[in-house]
């Protein structure tokens, strides 16, 4: 019944997507059928996750259908339950704000195709989390990667967008093509790609292969550090909804595929956690140095996505490296923490996404650097900005800090043992470096996209005109807002959301899973109520304090400089300058500096610009040799048709002379 | 019961902290061969402030006057996770450290908005170097605190610094006094001191946290005062529990010469402030490098 309900979901999205696409080609009815059939498909594909998760039962469901190598299996375990929350929640969330951001381009783009492709890929993300055979996974992944292809290109006239576009499309089909592999190799001597038919590798060294394939399939996908070009270019390219969709939980089944293959591989070995952790390490750290920089705001929260999945996998390391030392809490802290890291991360990075699409819908601008003051004309959206930035630096009392917490204990629990080896301590201390310092790196960075954009007076003209965003903009953010709070402050209630798919990964028994992290988690829900109490208490002591008081206004003291205006006020670039020094080694900042001056300077421009050092440095070169080599194949293939007859012919006698021999 | 005797240590706190910068200016004093002003100066101008009105840059929003409030329910809720040397703090769970470096990240982060939100470039400068430097600091503050775990084997604040010199290694010892090298760095960067920031001057340019503050007034600049004053109580109380090597083993004695070592910390402060110039804005991060390395040399010792 349940899994037919899970099943029943995607068809509605499959069907109902591809009938959008005929119905209605523009306007109004297409946005709604669309966003109609999303909600129907979350709701009907949440009620039976949650029923799992609650249970702690796994469903299986196998189709009369045939599929090469295996079987047409699909099956909800908790692990697959927690995704599917995630996924149909965030999905339905950024539909109903989808509605209100296509508006804008209604009457000269084809909104049922936009649509048809969002439920799409909604559908092909909930197959990929319940798929339990190598080639329908397979198959829903390319769905998936192709359907956020589409996506991608939705203004495909604009030349940047075709360009991220196809950097997307490589990025996918490499992975793609690793996965293919991972799962032939994992196939062995029979050939059966069903997931419970698969056996762990024979030899240490060919799990080691599989490890590494997983990790870059899946890495592309997520956005392991030099595999994460796509992702800067990709979101900001994409809508708004659809860039919220894509990094809050897109890029987590890269996540999700490494937690389902690596219980496949046997027994962890150590070097498998310290993989993880320096990817999570290099992720984390690189990810937010060059979010620093960027002025435009989608491509620094696209930067941030690959920061976060850098906490994620520190987690996921001290959770191999606990497995792999024998020592079970730690595992379990660092995978407690990364999961929950995953949901966390989908609720704030999709609201900040939604949050930068009500800016760009307001301004008709995303340089941090030319906005300003919004706090005044979008108090409603500021709001709900702010809670996102705090929670995504992982500050309490909200979510952001719940998970961080746990990976931290973890690290810390690693150092204070005695009993732990030297390689434990060193894998203990890079991981709360690490955190120590992502930590630090982001609170820069999102005290300076808010305080730029929000605060202080507008930088431009469009900046001053900005209006609040409709209801329909704003609600969708209000839900992710609150949940931000709420996971934060009842951390240890929404820890039982994630604890049955901790359980179905790492064999742990259940009562003393819940008596070792519960007790954890419920100080921090204390001492935020405490915190609380406070601020309500020092909020009365001023109100009556100043009520006896004169309160009046006046311009902001410069000093005792009289006419200052908005162009003299720090900007984002300047606020972030003395990091960047401090890290100009590997973020290579240019500056471009030009005076035109004769006895007095006339006009000066300045500008900085930070390129991706892997772009830079190790993709395009790489390309350019590709590139060089496809041109000497070209003599090869020039276009002749009598040339193509005499390979053919050519083919055929070397053929009859083999054969016939 | 027992957590209402440990509310001794907050309480202790709350009346006593303003007091410290007292004690750091009449060191100074002594040390130019000044009078200097009277001990109770602060208390003074916390009550002046706290009786005038207040003016609001037309640029500034509910942020801005939030900023204040937050900070100081901030910093009151973090001293009750601090133990006076041996005396228990009211509050202690497992990790109450790394909550403590968050929470007081909550206050820098409200505090850096406040100061974006005047639109001022002062602030903006003073608000941008802040975000600098606390981001060294952290991480130097949390591997300090690896040390102390790995030293002492155990995850909450109080049971650190409880066993710290009475039931540690000789090693955890010499490592500990290493660590007083690192902590009194990121104590003088946490508070705005010399040889990092200077508390006593307006010249905007050359400071942090005073410039962030610049348009603050009245009950506002009262409660941020007083939060920075807790502040400092809060780091003095904390090094010296890590540093004191003394322990009686009576929680009582323990919170008395807590408190007497709190007072000679503010002693230590201004000794330090008389001796030494602010350092070039440049030079700081090497500072804090030279924290990071002594730390770090500590835990390499502990482990």
């Amino acid at each position: 019944m349940m899994t037919d309900t899970l099943l029943i979901s995607v068809a509605i999205l499959v069907l109902g997507g591809i009938c959008g696409a005929f119905l209605s080609s523009s306007g109004r009815q297409g946005a709604f059928w669309g966003m109609a059939v999303c909600l129907a498909g979350a709701l009907l594909s949440i009620i039976p996750a949650v029923n799992i998760l609650w249970t702690g039962r796994t469903i299986s469901y196998q189709l009369g259908w045939s599929i090469p190598f295996g079987s047409f299996t699909i099956a909800a375990d908790p692990l697959s339950a927690l995704f599917i929350i995630i996924i149909s929640s965030v999905c339905a969330i950024c539909a109903v704000y989808g509605v209100g951001y296509l508006k804008a381009y209604e009457g000269y783009k084809n909104m049922g195709v936009a649509w048809c492709f969002y439920n799409l890929l909604f559908a092909s993300m909930l197959l990929v989390v319940m798929a339990r055979n190598g080639v329908l996974f397979i198959m829903a992944w390319e769905g998936m990667s192709l359907s956020s292809f589409f996506l991608v290109m939705f203004e495909h006239e604009k030349p940047e967008v075709r360009q991220a576009g196809w950097t997307y499309m490589i990025a996918a089909h490499f992975g793609a093509a690793c996965l293919m592999a991972l799962f032939v190799l994992l196939a062995g001597s029979d050939i059966n790609l069903d997931f419970n038919r698969m056996s762990s590798p024979s030899s240490p060294f060919m799990a080691g292969v599989l490890f590494i394939l997983a990790i870059l399939g899946f890495g592309a996908k997520a956005g392991f550090m030099p595999l994460h070009v796509w992702l800067p270019e990709a979101h900001p390219a994409a809508p708004s909804h659809v860039s919220a969709v894509m990094s809050g939980v897109m890029i987590k089944t890269g996540i999700y595929g490494l937690l389902r293959i690596i219980p496949m591989l046997g027994p962890p070995e150590l070097w498998w956690g310290w993989t993880l952790l320096i990817i999570g390490t290099t992720s984390g750290i690189l990810g937010v140095l060059f979010a620093l920089p960027q002025h435009d705001l989608k491509r620094l929260l696209a930067y941030h996505s690959i920061e976060n999945i850098g906490i994620i996998c520190l987690g996921l390391g001290l959770w191999l490296i606990g497995t792999a030392t024998n020592y079970p809490l730690i595992a379990v802290l660092g995978l407690t923490g990364g999961l929950l890291h995953v949901c966390n991360h989908s609720i704030f990075k999709s609201l900040l996404f939604l949050g930068a699409g009500v800016i760009k819908h307001a301004t008709h601008t995303l340089d941090i650097d030319r906005l300003g003051g919004l706090q005044k004309s979008m108090p409603k959206t500021a709001l709900m900005f702010l809670i996102g930035a705090v929670s995504i630096c992982g500050i309490p009392p909200f979510n952001g800090f719940v998970s961080e917490f746990l990976i931290y204990l973890g690290g810390y629990t690693l150092v204070s043992n005695t009993a732990s080896s030297g390689h434990a301590i060193a894998a203990g201390v890079i991981a709360l470096i690490s955190l120590a310092l992502i930590g630090g790196l982001a609170a820069t960075c999102f005290t300076k996209v808010f305080g730029i954009i929000f605060l202080g007076a507008p930088r431009s003209e469009s900046a001053a005109q900005a209006a609040e965003a409709s209801p329909g903009m704003w609600f969708p953010m209000a839900i992710l807002a609150a949940f931000c709070i709420m996971i934060g402050i009842a951390a240890p209630l929404c820890i039982r959301m994630v604890l049955p798919a901790v359980r179905s990964l790492h064999h742990f028994p259940a009562a003393e899973l819940t008596a070792k992290v519960f007790p954890l988690l419920s100080p921090i829900s204390l001492v935020a109520g405490i915190l609380f109490c406070f601020i309500i208490a020092v909020t009365l002591v001023r109100r009556w304090l100043i009520s006896r008081q004169p309160v009046v206004t006046g311009p902001t003291w410069d000093c005792g400089y009289i006419a200052p205006n908005a162009r003299m006020q720090y900007t984002a670039s300047s606020f972030a300058q003395p990091v960047i020094d401090m890290f100009r080694y590997i973020l290579r900042p240019q500056r471009h500096f030009h005076m035109e001056a004769d006895d007095f300077p006339k006009q000066i421009r300045f500008s900085t610009h930070t390129f991706d050092l892997f772009r830079t440095c190790l993709f395009e070169p790489l390309f350019r040799l590709s590139d060089t080599a496809a041109v000497w194949l070209h003599r090869l293939q020039q276009g002749r048709n009598q040339l193509y007859i005499l390979y053919i012919a050519i083919t055929v006698m070397a053929l009859l002379v083999l054969t016939v021999r | 019961m027992n957590t209402l005797l440990h509310m001794l240590s907050w309480l202790f706190a709350i009346i006593l902290a303003p007091l410290l910068s007292g004690v750091i200016n009449r060191t100074k004093a002594l040390y130019g061969g000044r009078k200097g002003q009277p001990l109770f100066q602060a208390y003074y101008d916390l009550f002046k402030l706290l009786n005038k009105g207040a003016v609001y840059s037309q640029t500034t929003s509910w942020i801005f006057r939030a900023a204040p409030i937050i900070s100081l329910s901030v910093v009151l809720t973090a001293l009750l996770l601090i133990p006076i040397m041996g005396y228990r703090s009211v509050l202690s769970f497992r990790g109450d450290f790394i909550f403590l470096a968050y929470i007081l990240g909550l206050m820098r982060f409200v505090t850096v908005l406040a100061a974006l939100d005047t639109g001022s470039a002062f602030e903006g400068m003073g608000a941008s170097r802040e975000m600098q430097f606390s981001l060294l600091a952290e991480p130097i503050f949390l591997i300090c605190l690896a040390v102390l775990a790995a030293g002492t084997g155990q995850l909450d604040l109080s049971g650190m610094i409880q066993s710290l010199w009475s039931a540690s290694s000789p090693q955890t010892n010499a490592a500990t006094f290493l660590l007083t090298g690192a902590l009194i760095i990121v104590l003088l960067t946490e508070n705005a001191r010399i040889p990092v920031d200077d508390p006593a001057t307006h010249l905007e340019l050359t400071m942090i946290h005073e410039v962030m503050i610049l348009d603050h007034g009245g009950i506002d600049l009262a409660f941020i005062e007083y939060a920075s004053a807790l502040k400092l109580w809060l780091f003095s109380a904390l090094s010296i529990g890590i540093a004191l090597p003394l322990r009686t083993g009576n929680p009582y004695m323990d919170f008395i010469i807590g408190i007497g070592g709190i007072f000679l910390t503010a002693v230590i402060i201004g000794i330090i402030e008389s001796t030494m110039a602010r350092l070039r804005l440049l030079r700081l991060p090497q500072m804090m490098i030279a924290a990071a390395a002594l730390s770090l040399t500590a835990f390499i010792w502990v482990t």
